[in-house]
């Protein structure tokens, strides 16, 4: 599983007053912590913290690189604020561009730039990028699939190998009115999306979404994961530092024949071992 | 569009391991070992994804063995019951890249030698050879944890590999490896989650899985080498995708599994042949079957067998 940790992000409170007070240390704890509890990659978003969006997200890379080489994962839909924060990762680094849709109606090139800037970024950069078009976000299995289709065949075009592709099907919060379908659509999504290739693209989920204004947060983001990784689900940006959801992950894979098992199964997943 | 060519690549790779402690590194070896490093299966990818060259340990029994056939101890006639003569004997006239001294004298069924002995066998064979020891006690946890800690001390510094430690017994040898400044072995009985568990024991203890070989008790061909093949095979392709904890080169007791089966020693079976030919076979069958599932060290006993697999490896790992 290549785990993104969601922690680094102007929407959260901490980071937001650490942006505008230009505190490194809440940032650096933040990447320490996340990369301790078994980050494969720090998420870095500067939400709505700073109206400097692109000198933000330089800061972040910056301050984050001056404590830990965990790789970092752009989160930005404005490509300009990508490539300011791919400016500051050092070179050769293994990078994500997170994320575009496949077409905005103010820009149709939109995710032949994201495959562009990767190329730019070195083989080891990749792109998450959404099960989205100008239509905004599809609620149907159907149009998830065919927009993941048009995403891996653009790539493919483009020569862009499909396993630093990260397909995200977008979960939307639970509890929004009619949402409560979309779990179930996600799941049957993904089990098409993952033979548009050979190798199959990776696939993607920003987790914490679902439990949006939910009580039981933890619990209904832990449950669906497990979920979610019987149906191929590779990656996921969550909340490392939650250790019941980290724990439910480690077992789900187990399950799913992803990990050796070993009575001491909770712990070589830690980390430290990886 | 053009067909896509399809290469499988593999994210993890296995460690490697460099054994034998020179001049320059404090110890008295004139010549270091390095194994691991594959980034593929065998015969996968690229040359460059290839692991460094699989080295061989030739077994040198710290007492007489009593228990071997004529047509294994015939060879070794001259130097049985002198460990140093034989070590040397392995080296200069067989080419073997690593001396394995088996200490199956200290066990308590058969010569149950005490620690002095086995110190001064450490001793002389340290001194009568160059290449880097592998260090192997006899298989009884009381006896093992009350004589290996002394061999280990007698060859501080030289960087040895030692073992073996197992789920149940691992406190005391993983204890002072790490102290002597060896790598060390880590055992499981042909059970892939056992080999996973003992590793995160030692681990735990705060050796570096970096120090660490992993040994699966070997099937010889005829004796579930299946078992044997497919574990090693999921073990290298655990290591392959990432898995840290399973990301050790692997050493395989080709020698002693061969050397037991009835195929390899009855004499006078008619439709067998000879056993000159037969045994020797038999046990270099063995070694080529378990370096294709991706063994880094192979531990073997029959100078011809031994030929034949050297010259195996010479030809694929040029």
């Amino acid at each position: 599983m290549i785990i993104i940790a969601e922690r680094i992000n102007g929407m959260f409170k901490d980071v937001k007053q650490a942006i505008a007070d230009k505190d490194k240390k809440v940032v650096q704890d933040l990447a320490k912590k996340q990369t301790e509890a078994g980050a494969s990659y720090l998420d870095v978003n500067v939400g709505t913290a700073s109206a400097d969006q692109e000198g933000t997200m330089q800061w972040l890379v910056e301050t984050i690189q001056e404590t830990c080489s965990t790789p970092l994962c752009l989160d930005s839909q404005k490509p300009n604020v990508i490539a300011a924060g791919l400016k500051s990762v050092k070179a050769g680094a293994a990078v994500m561009l997170n994320s575009t849709p496949l077409n905005k109606k103010s820009d149709e090139q939109v995710l032949d730039k994201y495959i562009e800037m990767a190329e730019q970024a070195g083989p080891k950069a990749s792109i998450i990028a959404l099960t989205m078009d100008k239509n905004g976000v599809p609620q149907d299995i159907d149009t998830r699939v065919a927009i993941a289709a048009e995403i891996v065949q653009k790539a493919m075009e483009k020569g862009f190998d499909t396993q630093r592709l990260f397909i995200d099907p977008i979960i939307l919060p639970v509890k929004v009115p009619g949402a409560q379908v979309q779990p179930g659509n996600i799941m049957a999504a993904m089990d098409q999306i993952r033979y548009l290739a050979d190798p199959a693209p990776h696939m993607t989920i920003g987790l914490s979404n679902l439990s949006q204004g939910a009580t039981e947060r933890s619990l209904i983001n832990r449950t669906f994961l497990a979920m979610a990784v019987s149906h191929g689900l590779d990656s996921a940006i969550i909340d490392v530092l939650d250790e019941k959801l980290m724990n439910v992950l480690a077992t789900a894979e187990l399950l799913m024949n992803k990990q050796i098992y070993s009575d001491s199964y909770l712990r070589a997943y830690s980390p430290a071992n990886k | 569009m053009a067909v896509p060519k399809i290469v499988e690549s593999f994210t993890g790779s296995v460690n490697n391991v460099t054994l034998g402690a020179t001049k320059d590194d404090g110890g008295t070896r004139t010549s270091k070992v390095t194994v691991g490093g594959a980034r593929n299966v065998v015969y996968g990818g690229s040359f460059e994804d290839a692991s460094a060259k699989p080295v061989i340990a030739l077994d040198v029994i710290d007492t007489s063995p009593e228990d071997w056939p004529d047509v294994l101890s015939e060879p070794y006639k001259d130097v049985l019951g002198s460990p140093a003569d034989w070590a040397k004997k392995c080296v200069e006239e067989l080419g073997a890249d690593l001396v394995c001294v088996k200490f199956d004298g200290i066990h308590p069924d058969k010569a149950d030698k005490d620690e002095s002995h086995a110190v001064k066998v450490t001793e002389e064979v340290l001194k009568s050879v160059g290449v880097p020891l592998v260090l192997w006690g006899c298989g009884n946890d009381e006896k093992d944890n009350q004589v290996m800690p002394k061999v280990s001390e007698a060859a501080k510094g030289e960087n040895c590999l030692v073992g073996t430690v197992t789920e149940d017994n691992y406190k005391s040898l993983t204890a002072i490896a790490l102290a002597d400044n060896h790598h060390l072995i880590t055992q499981a009985p042909l059970d892939i989650n056992i080999a996973k568990q003992v590793n995160i024991l030692v681990s735990d203890m705060g050796f570096p899985l970096e120090r660490v070989v992993a040994f699966q008790t070997t099937g010889a061909l005829g004796y579930g080498i299946e078992y044997a093949y497919s574990i090693q095979e999921r073990q290298r392709l655990a290591a392959l995708t990432g898995d840290k904890i399973m990301a050790m080169p692997v050493i395989c007791d080709v020698g002693y599994e061969s050397w037991r089966v009835k195929e390899a020693k009855l004499t006078d079976v008619t439709g067998w042949g000879g056993v000159e030919d037969r045994g020797p076979m038999w046990e270099a069958t063995t070694a080529i079957c378990l370096l294709q599932a991706g063994a880094d060290i192979i531990r073997m006993r029959h100078p011809k067998a031994v030929a034949t697999v050297k010259n195996l490896i010479d030809q694929i790992w040029q």
